[in-house]
Formats: structure tokens, sequence, C-alpha cells
């Protein structure tokens, strides 16, 4: 890999100089004050504002200049504005370079993905820290350690937090880095906008934090209205955050969806196409779908708190089932957004470590392509004892229950392959096997709660909390680290240590089930969900919960430890194919060059092809010429 | 380097389905004597009871397959593992037409058994199973003309109760008559707030500007846990009391009592009415 020739020649101090992150933060806290003191002098003589300590006004012109002096820092009007200036269009000085591309605006999709990873990771780990001092709270059944509504804020900012900042943004590392390289591609189809997806996610992170220090958010991650409406100032950095959120999830779904559609290589048929990469076009359509409504419902309550409006008011006109709908309009296929790549991580794993085919490849396609159909006719199961329409109630209790049909075809999908295999217990593989158990329980205490004479007793109790928890965490992260175990090697190109990627599965996995089990006990021992203070004799359950939670987090440290061990002290340097998978990622060598393939290759096989007799190599990475076109 | 010709091979499937026969045969007994009576709510109404009843069937339901796939995946990690280093390939099994077929239709026989069976019980067996139906309720027990209508009005952080047809009085304390069908009419003064009455087996979301309409009788006396089930801001876990279920004639003496305690302030509550609209929302902060 060459870098620009200067690069070496520079001190470290120059390089700091120039369009990169700390400029980005500079121009953002500069843009804030600028904001905030043009939103002020705006909102002067606001009515609706009047008696109230915060001026939302300055707040939303203070958060909006502050994204784009960010971006402007980052360099990202440059392009633009060179364009104009009549400069020709170039990607290669974002792509090359030192170190500090991890750190500024870079096109390159291996180093949008390693930001990703390493961003979203801190996320997690602050939405972490939340619930451990969520759980400390819930030590005894009276208020103890944080104030009530500090302890709403230390909810809300872990819903937030592991929801909308990491759960949501999977596609991120594994579909940025992977995708290109896994259909025989350069790039990917929009790279700017690729880069801007990942860089809309700090500055989304930053302000979602900032609510702290206006008073908090006292809506959970759901924001329900009218609730939101009266929320302190916090509620302004929640609507801020979640719009930039939901165009960054848009603009991610756009870019991969337009990558796998065209800018696949020769030979990469439909039914060749591996399938995580399928399970990435599934969410992606899910997310171009669902996340702009999100948008919409933002719009609203900002400007039910700025400008006077009353959508959500019902004593002026409005109606908070308005929000619940467009929320959960978006909110239920977000939670398919969140399931699909899980299923596409496990299933992609499963053949490399049952050195099997995948079993009923076809049939998983349908699958996630049925998810992704049917997740758009769900959304009023959460409404079940809202007030709704109840002629409607059959019919979201049918289309629920009808989802577990091609979430099935998932499991079948693993006992197929798990047939007769030859499975090699790996740390991602123990990963993979653990989400088809917490899957299972999640998925089953699912249907309670889509049963609506079930769902009157669970629905708002800790029942539904540890429902989702075993499909979030217990499906979706669990499928994260395993793919954090699988791909590391490729992607950063050290070895994890493996006796500490078991002690943390084994720790994660047990403690897991320990800790989110008995909460569906305590949903139906009448367990309200986001309460920081219960009914004493629920207290037994609630330490034993609190200290498994505990090890949960002790599990992570071991994983950063593994981590910070491995990449900086050991470094011991990866195998360009450590599991010998088929995978066509695992065929280019490490580190990948910043153009992934010398030629692009012509795919000659699918990628599952473990056990068939005289199976040809996935492809031909160096073709001699690229075959006539409609071959 | 699938098998070699002339090993005997065993009969994985016979095995799996045994042992997940032996193990269903023990489990669902279990939770249909045993777990079933400890499932929610208890059973204080009919449509408390149309609820434990759909959590014990699913339960029976449910567990089988759990069981079905662990011991699958269980059997599977004992008898189709390798280790050592060489890494051997398995038979390149792809996929086969009549296992998936038959996995398509049992599971979409099942999840469509219980749709119908749970919208027969909405509908027809439990009129709602306690849960807030809105304004119009799409399904009313039979004599709903002539239910006790009791206004829940949930605001930030206490649940009052009104009853029309006793003066409209509005007091602190829930109490009901037994065997008597009961409206509980959910509204909200402010925010969203759930009426959760758990042993009744009774919710309904008290939505501001909404009249939210949920039927229930209650088979015996006694004492009932009020809860909110939606996050309604800082005291949220607070609005927590204790409902009564009274005999006939001990509701009648109650609520009589309650009209002479209320007499001097009754003209200065708002007039009944199916929903309020106090003041436009403040801000808390």
């Amino acid at each position: 890999m060459s870098a620009t020739p200067i690069a070496p020649h520079r001190p470290v101090w120059r390089r700091l100089i120039g369009f990169n992150m700390l400029t980005g933060l500079a121009l953002g806290i500069g843009g804030w004050f600028l904001g905030a003191w043009i939103g002020g002098q705006m909102a002067v003589g606001h009515d609706y504002l009047l008696g109230t300590d915060q001026n939302d006004v300055g707040l939303y012109m203070g958060y909006l200049f502050g994204v784009i002096g960010w971006l402007v820092g980052l360099g990202f009007a440059n392009y633009p504005i060179g364009r104009l200036l009549g400069r020709p269009p170039t990607l290669r000085h974002h792509e090359t370079g030192s170190w500090t591309r991890y750190f500024r605006l870079c096109t390159d999709h291996k180093v949008v993905g390693i930001q990703y990873l390493f961003g979203v990771g801190i996320f997690f780990f602050i939405g972490g820290l939340n619930a451990m001092l969520m759980r400390t709270e819930l030590l005894r059944p009276v208020e103890q350690a944080w104030p009530a509504g500090q302890y709403l804020t230390l909810l809300s900012l872990h819903g937030t937090m592991m929801i909308m900042m990491t759960s949501a943004f999977i596609l991120g590392p594994f579909g940025n880095y992977f995708v290109p390289i896994m259909i025989g591609a350069r790039r990917m189809a929009f790279p700017r906008i690729e880069a801007l997806t990942f860089w809309l996610v700090p500055a989304a992170g930053l302000i979602l934090m900032s609510a702290i220090a206006f008073g908090g958010i006292a809506t959970g991650w759901t924001g329900y209205a009218p609730l939101a409406d009266e929320g302190r100032a916090g509620m302004d950095a929640y609507v801020m955050s979640f719009i930039l959120i939901a165009i960054s999830l848009t603009l991610v779904g756009l870019n991969l969806l337009a990558t796998i559609l065209t800018m696949r290589a020769p030979g990469m048929s439909w039914t060749r196409l591996p399938i995580f990469v399928w399970s990435v076009l599934a969410t992606s359509i899910l997310q171009v779908l669902a996340a702009p409504v999100l948008v919409a419902a933002m719009a609203m309550v900002l400007m039910d708190r700025a400008a006077n409006t009353s959508f959500f008011l019902a004593s002026a006109g409005g109606s908070q089932y308005l929000y619940e709908n467009l929320f959960w309009f978006f909110g239920h296929p977000e939670v398919y957004i969140l399931a699909l790549p899980g299923f596409g991580i496990v299933l992609e794993m499963l053949p490399v470590f049952a050195r099997k085919p995948l079993w009923g490849y076809r049939l998983a396609v349908a699958g996630m392509l049925g998810v992704t159909l049917l997740s758009f006719m769900v959304w009023q199961h959460h409404l079940f004892v809202s007030g709704m329409n109840g002629s409607l109630r059959p019919f979201y209790m049918l289309t629920t229950e009808l989802i577990s049909i091609p979430t099935g075809f998932i499991f079948l999908n693993a006992i197929g392959t798990l047939w007769r295999a030859r499975i090699r217990f790996t740390v991602p593989m123990l990963f993979a096997l653990a989400f088809f158990f917490n899957f299972l329980i999640g998925g089953l205490s699912g249907v309670f709660l889509s049963d609506v004479p079930s769902d009157v007793t669970t629905h708002g109790s800790y029942f539904v909390m540890a429902h989702f928890h075993y499909t979030i965490v217990g499906g979706l992260v669990f499928a994260f680290f395993g793919a954090v175990y699988y791909w590391l090697p490729k992607m950063l190109g050290i070895t994890l240590n493996e006796t500490l990627g078991k002690i943390h599965f084994w720790l994660f996995f047990v403690f897991f089930n320990l800790t989110f089990f008995p909460l569906f006990a305590a949903g139906f021992l009448d367990m309200p969900r986001r309460v920081s203070t219960y009914a004493p004799s629920l207290q037994g359950l609630n330490d034993f919960v609190s200290a498994s939670a505990y090890v949960i987090g002790i599990s992570m440290l071991i994983f950063v430890a593994n981590l910070i061990w491995s990449l900086v002290f050991v470094r011991e340097p990866a195998a360009e194919n450590p599991w010998a998978s088929r995978g066509l990622e695992w065929q280019v060598p490490t580190p990948v060059p910043v153009a992934n393939f010398d030629r692009i290759p012509v795919i000659t096989s699918g990628p599952y092809e473990y056990g068939v007799p005289n199976a040809p190599p996935v492809a031909d990475l160096a073709p001699s010429a690229l075959p006539a076109a409609g071959s | 380097m699938t098998t070699i010709a002339g090993e005997r091979m065993p009969r994985h499937g016979v095995r799996i389905i045994a042992i997940w026969l032996v193990l269903t045969a023990i489990a669902v007994p279990l939770i249909v004597l045993v777990l079933g009576p400890h499932l929610p709510p208890p059973r204080m109404s009919a449509e408390a009871g149309s609820q434990r009843d759909a959590n014990t069937l699913m339960t029976a339901l449910l567990v089988p397959i759990a069981l079905l796939v662990v011991v699958y995946f269980v059997y599977s990690f004992v008898f189709f593992r390798q280790s050592g280093e060489a890494i051997l390939d398995g038979p390149p099994i792809k996929g086969h037409a009549g296992a998936q077929l038959l996995w398509i239709v049992l599971t979409s026989a099942i999840v469509l058994a219980l749709a119908v069976w749970g919208s027969y019980t909405l509908i027809a067996g439990a009129h709602g199973a306690g849960g807030g139906q809105g304004p119009d309720p799409a399904s009313k027990p039979t004599g709903y003309r002539n239910a006790l209508p009791v206004q829940v009005i949930g605001q930030q952080w206490e649940w009052t109760f009104r009853y029309p047809t006793y003066g409209g009085i509005e007091t602190r304390d829930l109490a009901i008559p037994d065997h008597t069908l009961v409206a509980f009419h959910v509204t909200s003064l402010d925010v969203t707030h759930s009426f959760w009455a758990y042993e009744l087996g009774v919710k309904a979301d008290a939505v501001p500007g909404v009249d939210n309409i949920a039927y229930v009788k209650a088979r015996h006396t006694g004492l009932f846990q009020i809860r909110c089930a939606e996050l309604c801001g800082l005291w949220h876990g607070h609005m927590s009391k204790k409902g009564r279920v009274l005999a006939s004639g001990a509701f009648q003496s109650w609520i009589a009592a309650a009209k002479t305690k209320n007499a001097a302030i009754v003209k200065y509550l708002p007039k009944y009415n199916r929903v309020y609209f106090p003041a436009p929302l403040r801000r808390a902060g």
C-alpha cells in the first residue's frame, strides 16, 4: 500500500491540522453557540417559551449549526465546492494515507467499516454502563442510588444508545466492510455518502449525551408524546439525534441497496449471493422504507415543542395515537433491522464451521424476504390495549403470528445444516449456536405477546423487556460478537486470543440467561417496565438479576482486555483464511488492498460448496479477460 | 468422505424424536398441572381466567417446540462434531424438499390455529379479555348496557375514580361489586398512562381525550393491585394502589359513605364527562 509521499515527513502536530475530527469538533462546538444565539434571537417573545427555563428554538438551532460545523470541519463541503470551482472528481486522496485516515473523512469502505466498529463499540459500552447503573438502583425496591429523574435519564440513554446508536448500525461495521468484498466490488456505490452515514453517528451520539446537561430524557427510547411534548430540554437532544440517526439509516440502506443491485461481479448470480448479503439487502429495504417515517414523527415532536403546534396534544385537537402509529410504523420494521443481520451473520458462519453447504439456501432467502414484507404489517400489536380500533386486533394478531413462519425457516436452515455435520466449536461458532438458543426463547416468548388475551397481562411489563432483550441481546448482540471473532482477523489482521474468547462467551451466555430469564417471571408477577421502585416481594429476584448483570459487564471487560491485548501487545498476525472458509472475503490478502481486487473477479461457484466433490474455487481472482456481457 | 461403505448408520432421527417424546411427555403434564395454576393472572375474573388459560395453553404448546430444537441441537453437538487439526468436510446435503414442505405445513398450522383460537377468545369467548377496547368496543359482553360504569382517570401521578351512576362522585380508592359486569372508562388528563388491575386481568391505556373501555366481571371479593403500565414521567412506578372487590351489599354501603364524604366537594368537580380537556400542558421542568 503506497502512502502519500509527503506523509512520512510530516510531524505529528502537522497532521492534526486540516479537515479531520478535531476541526469538526471545533467547528461543531462553535456552530452550536452560533446557532443557539441565533435561535435565542428568533424566539424572543415566543409565547410558548415564556415562563420556562429553556429555549427550545435556541437548542434546535444550536444542534443544527453544530452538525453543519462538524461536517464542514470533517471536509464534507470540500467536494461540492471543489466541483463548483471546476476541480476534477477524485476519490483517491481520501483513501490512502496513514493511521490519521481513521479520524477523518475517508471514502474507503474498509476504513469506514472499522470506524463504525469502534464508534458503535464505544456507544455499546456507554449503553452497557447505563445498564449496570440501572441494575444498581434496582438492588433495593425503594429509591436509593439515583433520584427518579436521573434513573429515567439512565434508562432512556440505555435504550437509545443500545437500540438506535448500536444495534441499528449493525450493518455499519460488517455491511460496509464486507458487502463490497463479498460481491466482488471495489467500493460502495456512493463512497462519500457512506462516509457521511458514519460521521453522522458520533454527532448524534454527542447530541444524545448532551441531554444529560439539559434536564435529561424522561420518555425511554420510545419517546411517547405527549410526555415528549412536556419533557425538559433534554428531549430536544433526543429529537435531534433521532433525526440524524434516521437520516443515516436511510442513506446506509440506499447505499447498500444500490451496491448490491448494481455492483456484483460477473457470475455473482442471485443464487450465489452469500446469505449475509441477502440479509443486508432485506435490512436495507427496511431501512429505506421505515427510517424516513421516524424523521416525520420527530419533526412533528420538534414542531410541537418549538413552534407551538399540537400534533399530539389532545387538548388542542391532536392525538397521541398519531405518534404511536408513526413511531411503531418505523419501530417494528426497526426491530427486524436489528434481527435480520443477525440471521445473516449466523447462517454465514454455520456452513463454515459445520463444514457443510447451507441447507435450504432458497428457503433462507424466502424467510428473510418474508420477514421484510410482513414486518410492515404488524406494528399495531404495540397498541393492543391502547384503545385502537378493536376490529383490527385479530388482524394484527394474525400477522404477528404469521411472521414466526419465515423466522422459523432460519431455524430449519440451522437444523438442516447441522445434520450429520462435522462441527468445529470455534469461538464464532459458539456465538452463532448460542444465537439460536437465545432467539428461540425470545421468539417463542413473543408468541405470548402476540396473543391479545395474554398480552393484556404482559404488555408494558418486564415480560416484554425480557422478550426483546432475548431477541436483541441474545440474538443480535451474540451474532455481533460472533461476527467480531469471525471477521476481525480479516479486518484488523490480528488473531484474538481464543481462551479469553471462550471465557467471554461462556460468562456472557450463562449470565445473559441468568439475567433475563428471571425477568419473564418479574413481568408475570406484575412488575411494570421502567420503574425504579417495585414491590418488596420481588427484591430477591431483582438482586439475583443485578448480580448476574454485573457478570455480563465483567465478561465485556474480558472482551475489551482480549481486544487490547491481542491488538496492541501480542499482535499475532492472522492467517489469510484461518477458518478455511470458501467465502470470497477470505480469498483476498490480509490486510485487504485499497482496491480489494487486482482485477474484478469472476465468480465461478457458490460460497457454501463444502464437501462437494470437485467443487471449483469460489471465484477466479485473476481472470484473463472479462467475459462477454450477458454471461 | 461422507460415510465409509458398509458402516452402519445410526438412526439419528429416530433417537432424537424418541428423546423429545420422552421429555415432552414429562414436560407437558408438569406445565398444565404444576406450573399452570401459578401462571398469571390469578383467576379473580372471567377475563383474567381466559388470560391464564391462554398462558397455560401457549406454554404447553411452545415448550415442546423449544424442546425439539434444543434436543436436536444438543444431539448434533454430541454426535456431529469434529476436533483436531485436520478439517474434514461433511456430506454435501443442500436441502430436502419434503422436510421443508413438512416444516412449512406444520408451522403454518400451529400459527393459524393460535391466531384463530386467540381471535375466538378475544371476540366471542372473553369479550376483549379485559383489554381496553377504545370508545366503541368491538366485542361487547351480554348485558353490557347494564354494566356498572366506573371512570378511571390517570394523571401525573395518581389514579382517581368516578362513579357516574352515583352522582359522579370522585374517589381515590377503587371498589367494585362482585358478580357484576363493570365497564371501566379509562381516560387521562395529561400524558398517556395505562391502567393495570393485575388480578382482574384488566389493562387499558389512559389516553388524553379518549374514553377507553374495558369490561370485567369479578368472580369473588378481595384485593387487587393497580399499577401504571406506561411510562408517564418521574413517579411512574409510584402510581400503584390496592383496589377492592366487595360483596354487593358492602359495595352499596361503601358507595353511600363515599357519597356522603364527597357531598361537600362534588359541586366543585367538573361535570362528569367521557373525556376531559384541562388547560394545555405546561413544561414539567
